[in-house]
């Protein structure tokens, strides 16, 4: 009898690590769905690489063989390093929205503002306040710039119910312009031929190189916001707040979580991660900014963090794979001649096997839990299930 | 059609050795059903016993593995629900699938309108057919009214009308009287019995015994996927019945003792509130509940009852009104400061409300208590206590799982309900809100839970139990208020009161001057 039961538990344990295999199977699927498609891409479009025949099986191979000699090199690694960083914090930033049930596409606005945050502090106290003042300041204000940035689409739905995808978006859009409007006023270099602003190096603001030629400090910025962002959801009350209101807003509510206070305070934490991004990304790489500049971070964001499962340790892991590519790109192009967009291709693909993925999920969501009662109660983001396991 | 129905003619249904698998479990394990012309045949089963399968697969929802369908004697193979419906199988589901913006009459059509010609329907031709054909079996039903403006039982003689007017030969009814007062039953059954007679053949799914002995012909009773055993009323009881559907001997009714109520625990004054469409639904609800009491409030679903508990539990805004507990205003108390004050609340929807399916078990057990030692200390929860209590409960309070860290979507619902149950009433309680906390559970749980609410109620608390189950409220109430149109129209003693009384003050609310507070019925 006792045997039986003791055979039945350990049935249903094993039932249930199947499960944590499933939750990484599907991302690892998606990857290697994608490889075979882009191969199949490249084989197809092979008479374009000079030296290469028409449908030339053997080129996918050549170009991934590539792709991976160019990143597993020590340099290859830190620049995997250095692509990684901007895309952990902006991950982990869509990630804390898809647990708490919203979907940030405003990565990109968030990530720019973040970037005028922090080039404002470098241009305005950098020369005067030194390096140990400038950077932390240039960060925070850069972060909490962007933390102001993801309010704003929160406050609205949590005020009038307007949904975050459609505000966020529009945000983007006039982000981009703030960002362009300060680039030639207040934050321009004065006596430049073009608009640019100064280079943060010379103000002071420049993140020290702590790996290789070009590992800058972000790198540990990043790495320090894993464990943090894991603790937050997983250990906090906040962040069972915010899990509780993403997976089941009515439950929560009837728990007595405040859920419009939650959806604030998510859409501000995803902001913040998204506009320290755009600063580490500003002080460690880029170092000056025209009006032209631009990211897309914000939506690689979003294929890290649907990749990573919006686990803190997935998006991380997501985010050191899309990295490598981008380090990878450049040697392909030079020894199998592929062209380094064919990395912004995987992407697509590997991002479009995971939303049918979601798309499946949801209908089976939606078939589980037919409404009742008051429609718009039920705050039923579309995505909003996204990677809650 | 003659009525003939004796023993030479084939079964207007029969399915033999139906067996069906689904990952891990088998759900119809060679089902034998046969089903006679003019017969009311009850299907009876626990949830998860596998009648919905079996229905799915006459239907054509479900193929399965094996077994044969055979329909007047003839092997057919049903593809799916088109194909049942041409074949003369309909199915009446619990929940209506009519669209209530739309007449009587277009909700009957629908699918298979009357053209007049390629591009307009009929309506005039459909509504006097459909009149025509009400009237041929014994029941008024006006045609052109929209279906919103009736009532849940003649929403369900349209849904019936559907079936007669594809002219079903074989009728399958789930559960069609949960939702129904005592009198809308018995005219259901008045309807079904001419059916029958008609030679029309009825499969009936319920789980309440004395309704299948007093309409079923043959009773066939099915467990963990088989058919367990076949009686006719008159040769079984609603205890051998129980027995058979359950596998071992179960107490139908719990014997809820002697109550002793003391002071008035929670007053409800004058309570108004307003439903999503900002009508009123609860229109100056009073009543009292002492302490060491159970009250239950009967009424049809929709009478202001959901109303009523959310505003009470503080999840919805009351317009006007006062809720005081123990003494105390509580009037406008956020669900948590109420939890704060000694209340404990089972929702009806467990898994819109109750749980966070998407959770482990030990993260619902703390759901209204997560926040506060020892589960946590400031932001910090305490993993250790959050799981220690997580197990203590699942022992005290049976829940029938794996371990604390299992996905509680994967518990049963008699399970589910418990781990609710045990969040809930782990405390000491002044006042526990019920909404409907056996629906849809199984014998065994039922028992459980009811014995758990009376061990809640001899320690003191006040308990307000809302059920559209007259039976439950009947069984388990030591006073019975009836909510209708958003109030309080009747209250008596749980122990003399008359169901059909009850039943009575449901459906009208009260005809009598003297309990009627306005002349609300139509």
């Amino acid at each position: 009898m006792s045997g039986l039961a003791a055979d039945a538990r350990r049935l249903l344990a094993r039932a249930v690590n199947l499960r944590l295999l499933q939750v990484v199977a599907e991302p690892v699927l998606a990857f290697v769905f994608a490889l075979i498609v882009g191969g199949i891409g490249i084989a197809l479009f092979s008479a374009y690489v000079p030296g290469h025949a028409a449908f030339d099986v053997g080129l996918p191979i050549a170009a991934y063989g590539s792709l991976i000699s160019g990143f597993a090199s020590p340099n290859g690694i830190t620049s995997t390093l250095v692509y990684a960083t901007p895309l952990v914090l902006a991950g982990l930033g869509v990630a804390i929205g898809f647990r708490g049930g919203l979907f940030n596409i405003g990565g990109r606005g968030q990530f720019l503002i973040g970037t005028v945050g922090a080039m404002a502090v470098v241009t305005w106290i950098g020369k005067d306040a030194g390096p140990w003042i400038t950077i932390p300041l240039a960060l925070l204000v850069g972060a909490s710039l962007g933390g102001f940035a993801g309010f704003i689409p929160g406050f609205l739905k949590a005020t009038s119910g307007a949904h975050e995808v459609v505000t966020t978006i529009m945000l983007n859009y006039v982000l981009l312009f703030v960002m362009a409007w300060a680039v030639i006023g207040p934050l321009a270099l004065p006596g430049a031929p073009q608009p640019i602003t100064a280079d943060v190096s010379t103000r002071n603001g420049d993140l020290p190189i702590i790996l290789g030629r070009d590992g800058h400090l972000g790198l540990l910025i990043a790495l320090a916001a894993v464990p943090i962002m894991w603790f937050l959801l997983f250990r906090t009350t906040i962040g069972f707040e915010i899990r509780a209101a993403g997976a089941n807003p009515d439950a929560a509510r009837y728990g007595g979580m405040k859920t419009r206070r939650l959806i604030v305070l998510t859409m501000t934490l995803a902001g913040f991660m998204c506009g320290l991004a755009g600063a580490t990304t500003l002080l460690g790489v880029v170092h000056e900014m025209t009006p032209g500049y631009d990211t897309t971070i914000g939506f690689d964001a979003i294929t890290v963090a649907l990749l990573g499962r919006s686990n803190p340790i997935g998006v991380a892991l997501a985010a050191l794979l899309l990295g490598a590519m981008r380090a990878g790109a450049q040697t392909m192009q030079i020894q199998a001649g592929v062209p380094p967009e064919l990395v912004d291709a995987l992407q697509a693909i590997i991002l479009l096997f995971l939303v049918v993925n979601v798309l499946r999920r949801l209908m089976a969501r939606r078939k589980r839990r037919p409404g009742k009662g008051e429609p718009a109660a039920a705050a039923a983001v579309p995505v909003a299930g996204v990677g809650i396991e | 059609m003659t009525q003939d129905a004796s023993a030479t003619q084939p079964p207007a249904l029969e399915m033999r050795g139906i067996t069906k698998r689904y990952p891990g479990v088998v759900a119809n394990d060679h089902i034998d059903l046969d089903v006679r012309r003019g017969e009311i045949h009850a299907l009876l089963g626990e949830n998860g016993a596998g009648k919905t399968t079996l229905m799915n697969v006459l239907y054509g929802l479900a193929r399965p593995d094996e077994g044969r369908i055979l329909l007047d004697g003839e092997p057919v193979e049903i593809a799916g629900p088109s194909d049942a419906i041409a074949r003369g199988i309909s199915m009446v589901h619990q929940h209506f699938m009519l669209i209530p913006v739309l007449s009587v009459a277009e909700n009957v059509i629908l699918g298979s309108e009357t053209m007049s010609n390629r591009v307009f329907v009929d309506r005039a031709e459909a509504s006097r057919r459909i009149g025509a054909l009400a009237k041929s079996f014994g029941f008024a039903l006006d045609p052109d009214a929209k279906v919103a403006t009736l009532s849940v039982g003649q929403q369900q003689r349209v849904e019936i009308l559907k079936a007669l007017y594809r002219d079903a030969r074989i009728l399958v009814l789930d559960e069609p009287t949960a939702v129904l007062t005592p009198q809308e039953t018995e005219e259901i059954f008045t309807l079904l019995r001419r059916l029958a007679a008609d030679g029309r053949s009825i499969i009936f799914i319920s789980h309440k015994l004395y309704e299948v002995l007093d309409i079923a012909d043959r009773i066939t009773v099915i467990r963990r996927g088989k058919v367990i055993g076949e009686r006719r009323p008159r040769e079984t009881t609603e205890k051998e019945l129980a027995e058979l559907m359950v596998g071992r001997e179960v107490e139908l009714t719990v014997d809820r003792g002697i109550s002793h109520p003391g002071e008035p625990m929670l007053r409800v004054e004058g309570l108004r509130v307003a439903d999503y469409r900002r009508h009123e639904a609860v229109s100056g609800a009073t009543f009292e509940i002492r302490a060491g009491e159970i009250l239950g409030v009967a009424g049809v679903a929709g009478n202001g009852q959901d109303e009523l508990i959310e505003a009470i539990i503080g999840l919805r805004r009351s317009a006007g009104g006062h809720v005081i507990l123990d003494g105390r205003d509580v009037t406008g108390f956020s669900p948590r400061r109420m939890n704060e004050a000694g209340t404990g609340y089972v929702p009806g929807d467990r898994h819109r409300f109750g749980l966070i399916l998407a959770f482990p078990l030990y993260d619902n057990l703390v759901l209204t208590s997560y926040y506060r030692p020892p589960f946590a200390h400031w932001i910090v929860r305490d993993d250790k206590a959050i799981l220690d209590s997580a197990r203590a409960q699942v022992d005290r309070f049976d829940i029938r799982t794996p371990g604390v860290n299992v996905i509680t979507s994967t518990l049963s619902g008699g399970n589910q309900q418990k781990v609710i149950v045990a969040r809930e009433f782990d405390r000491s309680l002044k006042l526990l809100v019920l909404d409907q906390p056996t629906r849809g559970l199984d014998v065994g749980s039922i028992e459980f839970i009811h014995r758990q609410i009376i061990a809640k109620r001899d320690a003191g608390t006040a308990v307000l139990l809302v059920s559209a189950e007259l039976d439950e409220v009947m069984e388990m109430s030591d006073r019975i208020a009836v909510m209708y149109r958003g109030r309080m129209v009747a209250e008596m003693d749980g122990r003399t009161a008359d169901k059909s009384e009850v039943g009575l003050y449901m459906a009208t609310g009260g005809r009598e001057p003297a309990t009627t507070e306005e002349g609300a019925t139509p």
